[in-house]
C-alpha cells in the first residue's frame, strides 16, 4: 500500500512532464514556444502575489509571536475539551487554516511525543490532510487576480475547516477507537 | 470579513505583547513572516513559469478541451455563471485533477490560472465573483486522494503503517467539502455584490 502510494506519487509529476509535450509534439504543437508564451505569464502572477502574502503572514507572525496565540489557545480549550477534541490537537485545528508549514510542524511535534500510531497521532494525520491553508489558498489565488473583496468565500472555507475537523475526531475515534 | 480578520489578528498580537511585555517579539515576529513572504513568492516563481509554460502545451494540444468535455457535466453545476466551451472550465479542472492527486507544485500554478480566467469573465473587478468563491472553497477544502506529505511524514516518524490514514483522511475531507460547498451555496445569495 505505502509502496504502491510512494510509486504514485513520486511517478505522477514525470508522468505529466513526458506525456504533455510528447502528445503536443505529435499533434503538430511547436512545443518549445508554446511552453515560452505560456511561461511567461507564471512569472508575472508570482510577483503579484508579493503584497498579499506579506500582508496576511506578517499578521498571522505578529499573532504568534506576541502570546496571542497560548491566550487563545488558553480560552478556546475549555469548549473544545467538552465536544471530544482532545486537547493535544487543539493548536493543530487552529492552526491549520492559517499556516501549511506551522501545523506540519505540529503534526510532526506531535508524532515525535504520541507516536505516529497512537490515537493522537491518528487524528493529527487525518486533520492535517483534510482540509487546505484557508487563508494561504485565499490569499494567492485572489491575490493573484487583485480581487480584495471576497464576499462569503472565508465563511464558507471556514465552516469546511471546522466540518473537516469534527469528521476528522469522528472517523477517526470511529475506525481505530479511542 | 477579510479585513475584520486581519485586523484583529494585528491589533491582539500588539495589546497581548504589550500586556505581557514582549513588545520587541511584535517587531521580530514580522520581520521574519514578511521574510517568509518574500521567500515564498521567490520560491513560486521558478515553479509558476514552469507549470504555465507546460499548460500553455497541453492547451495548445487540445489536452485541456478533452478534460473539459469528460468531465464538462459536473463543472456546470459547480461553477455558476461560467459558458461550457469557455477555458475557465479546462484550466478548474486540471486543478482539481492536480489537487486530488496531491500533486501540490503543480496544482497551484494551475489553480492560479484558473482563478485568472475566471476573473476575465468577472471583467476585473475587486470583488469575486460567485463562480470564483465556489472555485476557491473547492481549494481551501481540498479533496485529497493521497495525502503524500502525511503518509511521508509518518514513515519517517517510524509509523508501522503510514497509510493507515488514507481511509479516514479521505472521508474528513469530503465531509468538508461538502460542507463547504453547501456554505458557499447558502451564502451566495445573501451578500450579492
Amino acid at each position: 500500500m505505502v509502496e504502491a502510494l510512494t510509486l504514485i506519487s513520486s511517478w505522477a509529476i514525470p508522468f505529466v512532464v513526458l506525456v504533455v509535450p510528447l502528445v503536443g509534439y505529435l499533434r503538430g504543437v511547436k512545443v518549445y514556444e508554446a511552453f515560452i508564451e505560456g511561461a511567461e505569464d507564471g512569472f508575472k502572477t508570482a510577483v503579484n502575489l508579493i503584497p498579499y502574502l506579506v500582508a496576511i503572514l506578517a499578521a498571522i507572525g505578529i499573532f504568534r509571536a506576541s502570546g496571542a496565540w497560548e491566550f487563545m489557545l488558553g480560552l478556546i480549550s475549555p469548549v473544545t475539551d467538552r465536544v471530544g477534541v482532545p486537547a493535544p490537537v487543539l493548536p493543530l485545528a487552529l492552526m491549520r487554516p492559517l499556516s501549511g508549514a506551522g501545523s506540519l510542524g505540529i503534526v510532526a511535534d506531535l508524532m515525535t511525543a504520541y507516536g505516529p500510531d497512537s490515537f493522537i497521532g491518528r487524528l493529527a494525520s487525518t486533520m492535517q490532510g483534510s482540509t487546505d491553508t484557508t487563508f494561504y489558498i485565499l490569499t494567492v489565488y485572489f491575490g493573484s487576480v487583485g480581487v480584495t473583496r471576497p464576499r462569503h468565500a472565508v465563511a464558507a472555507g471556514l465552516i469546511g475547516d471546522l466540518s473537516g475537523i469534527i469528521a476528522a475526531v469522528f472517523i477517526t475515534s470511529l475506525v481505530f477507537g479511542s | 470579513m477579510m479585513n475584520t480578520i486581519w485586523l484583529l489578528l494585528l491589533v491582539a498580537g500588539v495589546v497581548t505583547a504589550g500586556l505581557t511585555g514582549r513588545v520587541e517579539a511584535v517587531t521580530t515576529g514580522l520581520a521574519a513572516a514578511s521574510n517568509d513572504a518574500i521567500q515564498l513568492a521567490i520560491g513560486f516563481i521558478g515553479i509558476m513559469t514552469f507549470w504555465l509554460g507546460l499548460m500553455k502545451i497541453a492547451e495548445k494540444a487540445g489536452l485541456v478541451d478533452l478534460l473539459a468535455r469528460i468531465m464538462g457535466p459536473l463543472t456546470r453545476h459547480l461553477l455558476p455563471g461560467v459558458p461550457p466551451g469557455h477555458p475557465a472550465v479546462g484550466a478548474v479542472l486540471t486543478n482539481v485533477a492536480a489537487n486530488m492527486l496531491g500533486l501540490g507544485s503543480a496544482a497551484t500554478p494551475l489553480g492560479l490560472k484558473a482563478m485568472d480566467e475566471l476573473g476575465k469573465l468577472n471583467k476585473g473587478k475587486k470583488t469575486a465573483s460567485d463562480a470564483m468563491c465556489t472555485f476557491l472553497v473547492l481549494n481551501t477544502s481540498a479533496v485529497t486522494v493521497i495525502p503524500a506529505t502525511v503518509v511521508a511524514l509518518r514513515a519517517s516518524a517510524g509509523s508501522s503503517n503510514p497509510a493507515e490514514i488514507v481511509g479516514t483522511t479521505l472521508f474528513a475531507t469530503l465531509c468538508s467539502t461538502l460542507a463547504a460547498l453547501t456554505a458557499d451555496r447558502l451564502l451566495r445569495g445573501r451578500q450579492n455584490g
